[in-house]
């Protein structure tokens, strides 16, 4: 792909992101309750002082120049005071983002490592009873739901097996002070086993859940395009010339084949950030999702504004890198 | 009768007489799987509709008699409460059968106006191009940059929980897909010979759109209304399950879930029932759905 191609779609983005805004901005200007009112809460205070605090926020001017101020202030990660917490909104959510990040990557990683052999298998295997299980499970993966499989799993591994534990991230017993924020890597590199198996057995249930429905839509998409490649004459051909079944298969099919697979799996990681939510809620995971969940509950608008906001700039860039994905695995493809 | 003599029996040839939607019926008819699971969605639509005369008791009735009493298979259980009761003592399986109104009914309305919306949207822009599809275009993109669940999340939020509110939520990002559709086959169709010859005898473009195209495009866009039921369906049983959706004492099945999460240690069955019903209704449109793609559109066949 040339570099003007790039920037040109790069340049796409500007307009998408500022749609973005202005209708996070509009979420924020039609929310019901005004914001001074929800900061006095219970305190007695003069008009003027209500005055005062109405132009501090910039209340007191027309809408336009409040979305300016609003985009102005996105930009630099200033998304006013979280009245919660008493604190900047933006701090409070990066105290929380390195949780969610990880049990997003870890969802990642075992949607990828099980969907992609599972089809594989299943497109070689095309018809048998291996290939009718996968197309009966991947049904399943996307008509379940996921706060219900969730539950299902702490019922069956926490409580009637005790295997696993029921909710958060870490065991209570274990102090580990941060380094990365990722607990798996910190727990490694304060040189604490003990306390990365306890971590891992935390993350998998949550990981598991969020991930399945990812498993199940990846797990389709490399069986289908498998199954394309595997059609292609220069599989035939490779064939022909006697090439022994697995190197055609691991050599030749597989890399084109995984192609479709990487592009969907990076969309599919955008909408891995909504099951955060629910995932979060369920296995009372210390992330980002649970905290909009909870926000929302105490009218702590600021923040769940933020984190819309967050989370959809996070999401148009995936599908962005998704697409710069895709051209580069397929030269074929023109952006 | 042999396939000849049906022929003959029938006379000169009529080719107008199987419309490609019948021909299509029959196909998605003869596949029995997607055939007995729209079955099964019509059951769960026959048990909306007539939930009180189907229910065995009122779903709101509280008895802190029957606080947690489990399902009629189990000891302490009784027929009565076939699915046992929840913790304000109301039955598990009357819950079930009026959650369903909630479930179905906003399946249903929002797919139905989403469509809408999207037919008309993306007719219009896959039609007339220029700068109305320029508009259109951009403010799909733009929707698209949200994750459903989280747009849904912010809006319920803002607008406050209830029935409306939640349809109101899901059409505001919903209708981008239809969109979508219909505009791709629009810009497809608008090349074709018929709507030439629509454009010809001076037809208006109204006319082009509603009459010409739009029933030559229709197949897709049921197809993908079904599909989107589905999704619809699980994200409101999403919301209710976090508190957002139908405000209680209304059963909804997400909020039922959400009710017995407390209970797992002693009452599995309270959250384990209504999640049952979601899988079945969630399963039966995506199996009918599939069956219905694979009977409309020879594309998807591998």
């Amino acid at each position: 792909m040339s570099l003007a191609r790039l920037v040109e779609r790069l340049l796409q983005l500007i307009p998408v992101l500022l749609g973005v805004s202005v209708i996070v901005f509009v979420m924020i200007t039609l929310t019901p309750g005004d914001p001074v009112d929800i900061m006095i809460g219970d305190e007695i205070v003069t008009e003027e002082q209500e005055e005062a605090m109405r132009r501090d926020l910039g209340l007191d001017r027309p809408v336009h120049e409040r979305f300016l101020v609003f985009l102005g202030n996105a930009v630099q990660g200033d998304f006013g005071e979280s009245f919660y917490h008493g604190r900047p909104v933006a701090d409070v959510i990066a105290e929380r983002l390195p949780a969610t990040i990880e049990l997003t990557l870890v969802a990642m990683i075992i949607a990828l490592v099980t969907a992609i052999p599972l089809g594989v298998l299943a497109a070689i295997k095309r018809n048998s009873i291996l290939d009718r299980i996968a197309t009966v499970g991947s049904l399943l993966g996307v008509s379940l739901p996921g706060f219900w499989f969730g539950i299902l799993l702490i019922m069956l591994f926490a409580v009637q097996l005790d295997l696993l534990p029921v909710s958060g991230r870490i065991g209570y017993a274990f102090e580990i002070e941060p380094i990365t924020h990722f607990m798996l890597i910190d727990t490694l590199l304060r040189g604490r086993p003990d306390a990365f198996l306890d971590a891992l057995s935390h993350i998998i249930l949550p990981a598991i859940t969020l991930g399945l429905p990812m498993t199940a839509i990846l797990m389709r998409v490399t069986r289908a395009s498998m199954l394309e490649v595997l059609r292609q004459d220069y599989v035939t051909f490779a064939e022909a010339k006697g090439l022994a079944r697995h190197r055609i298969l691991f050599r030749h099919a597989l890399k084109n084949a995984l192609i479709p697979t990487v592009s969907v799996a990076a969309i599919e990681t955008g909408s891995l950030l909504g099951g955060n939510m629910i995932v979060e809620t369920v296995f009372g995971w210390p992330g980002l999702g649970r905290l909009v969940v909870e926000s929302i509950f105490v009218r702590n608008y600021p923040l769940v504004q933020a984190a819309v906001l967050l989370y959809a700039v996070t999401y148009v860039m995936l599908n962005f890198f998704a697409d710069i994905l895709y051209t580069v695995l397929n030269p074929r493809v023109k952006l | 009768m042999s396939a000849t003599e049906e022929i003959i029996a029938a006379g000169p040839a009529e080719p107008a007489r199987e419309t490609p939607f019948r021909r299509n019926m029959r196909a998605f008819a003869a596949n029995p799987l997607a055939l007995g699971s729209a079955v099964v969605v019509g059951l769960f639509i026959l048990m909306a509709i007539f939930a009180p005369l189907v229910a065995p008791h009122d779903p709101a009735d509280t008895d802190l008699l029957r606080r947690l009493q489990p399902p009629a298979w189990l000891p302490g259980g009784d027929w009565a409460h076939p699915l046992g009761c929840d913790a304000l003592g109301r039955d598990i399986l009357s819950r079930i059968i009026y959650g369903a109104r909630v479930s179905i009914f906003i399946g249903a309305a929002v797919v139905l106006v989403a469509t809408t919306i999207g037919i008309l949207a993306g007719l219009a822009a896959g039609y007339l191009r220029g700068w109305v599809d320029v508009a259109i275009s951009r403010f799909v993109d733009i929707l698209l940059g949200f994750p459903y669940l989280i747009f849904a999340i912010g809006l319920m939020a803002m607008m406050g929980p209830g029935l409306g509110n939640i349809i109101l939520a899901l059409v505001y990002k919903e209708w981008v897909i239809p969109c979508r559709v219909v505009r791709g086959e629009t810009l497809a169709a608008r090349e074709l010979e018929y709507v030439e010859a629509a454009r010809a005898i001076g037809a208006s473009r109204g006319y082009i759109m509603l009459r010409e195209i739009l029933p030559n495009i229709l197949s897709p866009v049921i197809v993908v209304s079904t599909i989107r039921m589905a999704h619809v369906i699980i994200l409101e049983a999403s919301l209710s399950f976090l508190g957002l959706g139908v405000q209680p004492p209304t059963a909804s099945w997400g909020a039922m879930v959400a009710d017995g999460r407390a209970f797992i240690l002693q009452a599995w069955w309270v959250s384990t029932f209504p999640g049952v019903a979601i899988l079945l209704l969630v399963l039966a449109i995506n199996v009918a759905s599939q069956g219905l793609r694979d009977a409309f559109d020879p594309r998807f066949h591998e």
